[in-house]
Parts: C-alpha cells; sequence; structure tokens
C-alpha cells in the first residue's frame, strides 16, 4: 500500500476495527453474484437479440461490481458501474440500434465452424483446470485487512500523487487520457461520411 | 461452509473468461463479438482486483481501473469501425465480412 498517505488521514477512515463493519454471509453473497455474473455471460454468448445480449452484459457487470466490493475495492466498483455499465454498454445499445436490422434476428446465431470454436473454448478450460487443480496449494491465505474506509484516497494518492511527490501511477495516468482522445478523435474520423 | 478465497474468485474469472472466448468464437453477429471481449476484459479486472486483495495491496486495483479505460476506448474505436463498415455493406455477419478475401 501506498505509505504517501498520511496516518491522520488514515485513521480518521479506518473501520477495522468497528464490529458492526464486519462481512456477514460472504459465502452466500459470493455464490449468488458468481451465479447470477456466470448466468449472465452464458446468456450473452447464447441470446438471439442483440439488444438481450446487451441487457444480460449489463447485469453480469454490476454483478461484478458487487463482487468488487466484496473484495474490498468500492472504487472500482463504482467506475465499474459508472463507466462500464452506465457508459459502454450505452454506447454498445446505440449501435445496436443503429446497426441491427431485422435479418440479423432471424439469422442463425451460430458460425459455420462452431465445433472448432468450441473445441479450442474447451482445451482452454482444460488448461485452466489444470493450472486450479495442480496450484490451488499456491495461493496464500488472503484477507489482509484493507481499511476500506480509505480506498479512494489511497487510490487517488496513488493515481495523481500527493504533498508535492507524483504518485505511481501518474506517467500511466496521462498516457491512459491520451489514450482516449486517440479514440475519441478515431471514433469521430472513422463514422464521418466525408473526411 | 469453506471460507471463500481467492481461489474462488479465480475460478469465476476463468469461467467468464472461457464464457467470452466461446462468444468470440462461434457468433456471427460482430457486436455481440465485441460484447463477448468486453465479458474477457471482466474476467480479467476481476482477477487483477482478487489478487489486489490477497496481497493486501492497491496495484491490482489500479490496473483494473486503468483496464475499464482501455475497453471504452477500444469498445468506442471498434463500434466506430462498425458503424463505417455497415454504411458500406449493410451486413454485421462476421461470415460476410469478407472484402479482403482473394
Amino acid at each position: 500500500m501506498s505509505a504517501g498517505v498520511s496516518p491522520a488521514l488514515l485513521a480518521a477512515f479506518t473501520t477495522t476495527t468497528d464490529p458492526g463493519m464486519a462481512p456477514v454471509a460472504t459465502p452466500f453473497f459470493f455464490y449468488l453474484l458468481s451465479g447470477l455474473a456466470i448466468l449472465g455471460g452464458f446468456l450473452v454468448i447464447t441470446r438471439r437479440n442483440p439488444v438481450h445480449c446487451a441487457l444480460s452484459l449489463i447485469v453480469t457487470l454490476i454483478a461484478m461490481a458487487h463482487l468488487y466490493l466484496m473484495l474490498y475495492a468500492p472504487f472500482v466498483a463504482a467506475v465499474q458501474i459508472i463507466v462500464y455499465a452506465g457508459g459502454i454498454m450505452v454506447l454498445f445499445l446505440f449501435v445496436i440500434m443503429l446497426v441491427s436490422v431485422e435479418r440479423a434476428s432471424k439469422d442463425r446465431r451460430f458460425n459455420r465452424i462452431w465445433p472448432v470454436g468450441l473445441a479450442a473454448a474447451c482445451a482452454l478450460m482444460a488448461l485452466f483446470v489444470s493450472a486450479f487443480v495442480k496450484g490451488r496449494a499456491l495461493f496464500p491465505d488472503p484477507i489482509i485487512a484493507i481499511p476500506e474506509g480509505s480506498n479512494t484516497q489511497q487510490v487517488a494518492s496513488m493515481l495523481y500523487g500527493e504533498a508535492g511527490r507524483m504518485g505511481q501511477y501518474t506517467f500511466a495516468f496521462e498516457i491512459a487520457s491520451l489514450l482516449l482522445l486517440v479514440a475519441i478523435l478515431g471514433a469521430v474520423i472513422m463514422t464521418k461520411k466525408k473526411i | 461452509m469453506v471460507p471463500i478465497t481467492t481461489f474462488h474468485y479465480l475460478v469465476v474469472a476463468a469461467a467468464l473468461f472461457v464464457l467470452g472466448v466461446i462468444g468470440v468464437l462461434t457468433r456471427r453477429n460482430v457486436v455481440i463479438m465485441l460484447m463477448s471481449i468486453e465479458l474477457i476484459l471482466n474476467a480479467v479486472n476481476l482477477n487483477l482486483v482478487a489478487f489486489s486483495r490477497m496481497w493486501g495491496r492497491l496495484d491490482g486495483q489500479i490496473f483494473a481501473i486503468f483496464i475499464v479505460v482501455d475497453a471504452a476506448a477500444e469498445a468506442a474505436v471498434g463500434l466506430g469501425i462498425l458503424i463505417a463498415f455497415f454504411r458500406n455493406k449493410e451486413t454485421i455477419n462476421v461470415d460476410e465480412i469478407d472484402l479482403l478475401k482473394w
């Protein structure tokens, strides 16, 4: 964790000593949310109507935002809901409305060579399963307590820096804003009728 | 019940990743292929945040934020390409997008 966060700020927001903030019913929520996310993912790849796929993906994204909350990452959860579910999926829905002709919903859903794709994905899943079975003992016990009240402050100090120093990821942050600028320019130029 | 460890989150992330890969490889509709790519990116995000929790550092969460930014940029550009192509040839069926074939 960043060593630049002032102890006074950290102490003002630390909640781990408060018994009222201890997590409850964690397995129930984990299985509910991950089942919802996987069901949403399955519906994304199998629905015929692309609007149904977009709505299932929104369900998956919000379930994953809840999983981030369970992992003590409230800032990432908020970014996920605001940017991903609230921005990117709205963009997808706009493009679906612009682009989906009626003929597309009556077309066949899957490729001509869908068994090959399914076999490749099954090979990938076999690789994952073998990695998990062999390496299960490698993951140490987690849950080093992160005081979640100051999560946003610590993320901010890593991204922007504080007290006259650059944060650890300030350069990457600037590159990311350049990336967004280039993406905006590219998207605008590509959709113009006459360049 | 067994306590939920990092490993459980990794299994969920792997399942979502495989679902996304199946979606990219098998669907014909280009928009749904792009949505499957977003599913893959989300699986990677869950992996990163789970590991960030395991080590108690925030680097994984910062990486996840940058991946969300990158997914936004890539979705915008990909959908722009799709719209520009749709204006040429009125199809979003990836099997019919073969203008570069010999």
